[in-house]
């Protein structure tokens, strides 16, 4: 965990005060809401349909547990005791006062949190793997480069006004957890034949109106260069990209008009003029910010402790806990845990004040008080001692967070939809609570395998519905809401869009449709082990189409 | 329209020529773009401070040949959303050495102060008096930074090296 000193505390400090000024003004008449609106985006705040709301950063989705019991704290005193964890590894809350929010930002900075560039035409959130410094197949701890990049961008002077948002994505290990793809850029770091470690740099990549994959624009960077070969990127963007369309300012766009190939000529171009100036990064400079990580202090344990391995023989509950939840940790004896924010019926990615108190306290005693958020919404206690696992599980049950559901169809990414969003052509979160409740039945979840849903209340494709293996995008039809349901996306290492399958449904029939398809799936699979992205590969969607489009 | 420059409001010495209009001697002028590029030659041959008003979808690269015979530069922000200029004047400043004076106009609001003068920019047309008063307030408003710009201030990750322990934040510890 990166630990903020007198520099980052003194700079969330003065970003309060500027904000409670600019609320002041606001109040006063002095700053039209015109002039407010990209102020207040700019410190996470948008106006919704019923109160405005504040995101709040999650810095590469990593908590401390004092963290946590703050964001519990405002959820207490400002919202409606609960939080919404977003797929930008944030935090949203859905309910707050104009007048209270500098009080609320004031609590937050008192542990060095803000919400800083999480909305606005700036660079937004750098997101990365969710077992970032946990995972046994990564290179190195990815978080260090996300935390060298949220440097540089926060409160930049050049790139604080850019056509559109910019969205960064940071990965160290061979596979995908962080969607780099589906990112303005995506950093992928490889080892070369020499041994050494670089990035390969993918942009353009984006969902929306008009999805696209991000296009490598070259394949190994030396790290040094990291910071300098993001400004030449965001410099030839702020000056090129378009402004006359807000749908065609993405970055993506830019990319893709004028090729890959010519955007990659005048980033170089303008990447020669200033890669050995003063963003060249030394060891020095690595060495620093990586030494301001505090890593746990791991005990010497062995894999698959006795009292480990006879609890999952006692209990066949906690054993499907663990086959669901429970992944490796690099070091031996100690596992990563994800807890499931996808109960039966709920708001995917909600957690009630009281939840994230009980997180925090479990953090302190089983994770070395540190809590992760992922973007497929759930958290993750990212360093728990396996023989710790038993007793986690019979504390996290009674909060309703031992839901052994991760990967599967009910592990739902929602955006907020038309309940909340103003920007929303139709409800998200009511098709998620249906799709959970009739795939409800573990053992049905279980047959069914790894399945993603995505879905997405607008074209702005919060909810990635594009990357999902089902996706469910809600569309307006005459004052009714309507869904397109596409299949096949995937958003890690093989990212892929997934392809429409025919005609919009009605609000009434999406869970139906769902119902279908998970059943032509288990009908068309060639083995139990074939999972549901697999058996579409082999067979194309054409018989699903057949199956959803029989009887409608 | 007030003009800020070093901090404090201040009469405006340049006179904005438009397109065709005669163009007086002897007194600091700015002029567009396009005129400029077509007279570049008789204007810079003129006696009396030239400037230029250069709008934010042109390449700043073209006024390359011509910074050693220009005062001011005056970069356009046709709405304060429109951030193109901040990169035109860190081109200027930063890669092809322009020293002379750098003017923002336009949308040009209290909260942009900040972003502009680490950009470069050292002249302001300010929309708002109100927003002129508080110039000074407004740039003071940050003491740490994190990333190198136009104006020389070091980034956090490099204070960090030389303070050590960087308990000290005052600026330029």
């Amino acid at each position: 965990m990166y630990i903020y000193d007198a520099f980052d505390r003194t700079l969330v400090n003065e970003r309060v005060a500027e904000f409670r000024d600019q609320v002041t003004r606001r109040l006063s008449g002095e700053l039209s809401e015109e002039e407010f609106k990209p102020l207040r985006l700019m410190n996470g705040v948008y106006l919704q349909l019923h109160a405005y709301m504040l995101r709040t950063a999650i810095p590469y989705g990593t908590l401390s547990s004092e963290q946590l019991r703050m964001l519990a704290h405002v959820a207490r005193k400002y919202d409606r005791d609960y939080g919404h964890f977003t797929t930008r590894q944030n935090i949203q809350y859905h309910w707050i006062k104009l007048a209270e929010l500098p009080d609320a930002m004031a609590d937050l900075a008192s542990v060095g949190m803000h919400g800083m560039q999480t909305s606005g035409n700036c660079v937004r959130n750098i997101t990365t793997d969710q077992w970032a410094g946990a995972a046994p197949d990564e290179i190195e701890d990815p978080r260090i480069w996300a935390e060298l990049i949220r440097q540089h961008v926060t409160l930049h002077p050049e790139f604080s006004f850019m056509p559109r948002k910019f969205k960064i994505a940071v990965g160290t290990s061979a596979h995908d957890r962080a969607a780099l793809r589906i990112h303005d850029l995506g950093l992928q770091m490889h080892r070369n034949a020499a041994g050494e470690t670089g990035f390969e740099v993918m942009v353009g990549g984006g969902l929306g109106r008009t999805p696209f994959l991000a296009q490598t624009i070259k394949p190994f960077l030396d790290k040094r260069d990291v910071l300098s070969y993001v400004e030449a990127v965001l410099r030839i963007y702020n000056q090129f990209g378009r402004r006359d369309n807000i749908y065609k300012a993405r970055i993506k766009i830019l990319v893709h008009e004028l090729g890959p190939e010519a955007f990659a000529k005048e980033v170089e171009a303008e990447w020669a003029n200033i890669k050995d100036g003063a963003l060249a990064i030394d060891d020095a400079i690595v060495g620093d910010i990586a030494g301001r990580f505090v890593y746990p202090r791991y005990e010497q344990l062995s894999d698959n402790p006795a009292q480990f391995v006879a609890a999952r023989k006692a209990d066949r509950h906690f054993d499907a806990w663990v086959a669901n939840s429970v992944a490796n940790h690099k070091v031996p004896g100690y596992a990563i845990v994800t807890l499931s924010l996808k109960p039966e019926g709920g708001t995917p990615g909600d957690a009630t004040a009281e939840q994230m108190d009980a997180i925090a306290d479990l953090a302190d005693r089983y994770s070395f008080s540190e809590i992760r958020v992922g973007h497929e919404q759930n958290l993750v206690l990212p360093h728990v001692a396996q023989r710790d696992l038993p007793a986690l599980w019979r504390a996290l049950a009674p909060l309703g967070l031992a839901l052994p559901n991760v990967n599967s169809i009910v592990d739902i990414i929602s955006c907020p939809g038309l309940d909340y969003c103003s920007l929303a052509n139709a409800r998200s979160i009511p098709i998620a609570q249906e799709i959970s409740k009739r795939f409800a039945n573990l053992d049905l979840q279980r047959d069914l395998g790894r399945l993603h849903i995505n879905i997405s209340g607008c074209i702005n494709a919060c909810g990635h519905h594009h990357v999902g293996h089902i996706g469910i995008l809600g569309v307006e039809k005459n004052g009714e809401e309507f869904y397109q349901i596409t299949l096949g996306g995937k958003a890690d290492e093989h990212a892929k869009l997934g392809d429409l399958i025919g005609p919009a449904v009605p609000y009434g029939q999406v869970a139906d449709v769902v119902e279908d398809i998970a059943s032509a799936y288990l009908e068309l699979r060639a083995r139990p082990d074939e999972i549901f992205i697999e058996t579409l590969k082999r067979t194309g969607i054409e018989p699903f189409r057949e199956r959803v489009y029989a009887t409608r | 329209m007030p003009l800020v420059e070093n901090g404090k409001v201040v009469e405006d010495r340049y006179v904005r020529v438009a397109a065709d209009a005669p163009i007086p001697d002897g007194v600091p002028v700015i002029v567009p773009a396009a005129r400029f590029l077509a007279e570049a030659d008789a204007l810079v041959a003129r006696d009396g401070l030239l400037g230029v008003l250069w709008p934010n979808n042109k390449r700043i690269a073209e006024l390359k040949p011509w910074l050693g015979h220009l005062a001011l530069i005056a970069l356009d922000f046709p709405k304060f959303r429109d951030g193109r200029a901040y990169s035109q004047a860190r081109l200027l400043r930063e890669q092809y050495g322009f020293n002379g004076t750098l003017r923002a106009t336009g949308d040009v609001l209290r909260d942009q102060f900040g972003f502009l003068v680490r950009a470069g920019f050292d002249s302001f047309e300010v929309k708002k008096p109100a927003d002129a008063a508080a110039f000074a307030k407004s740039v003071a408003r940050y003491s740490v930074v994190y990333q190198p710009g136009a104006d020389g201030r070091l980034p956090a990750l490099r204070r960090r090296l030389q303070s050590a322990g960087a308990a000290d934040v005052s600026e330029d510890a």
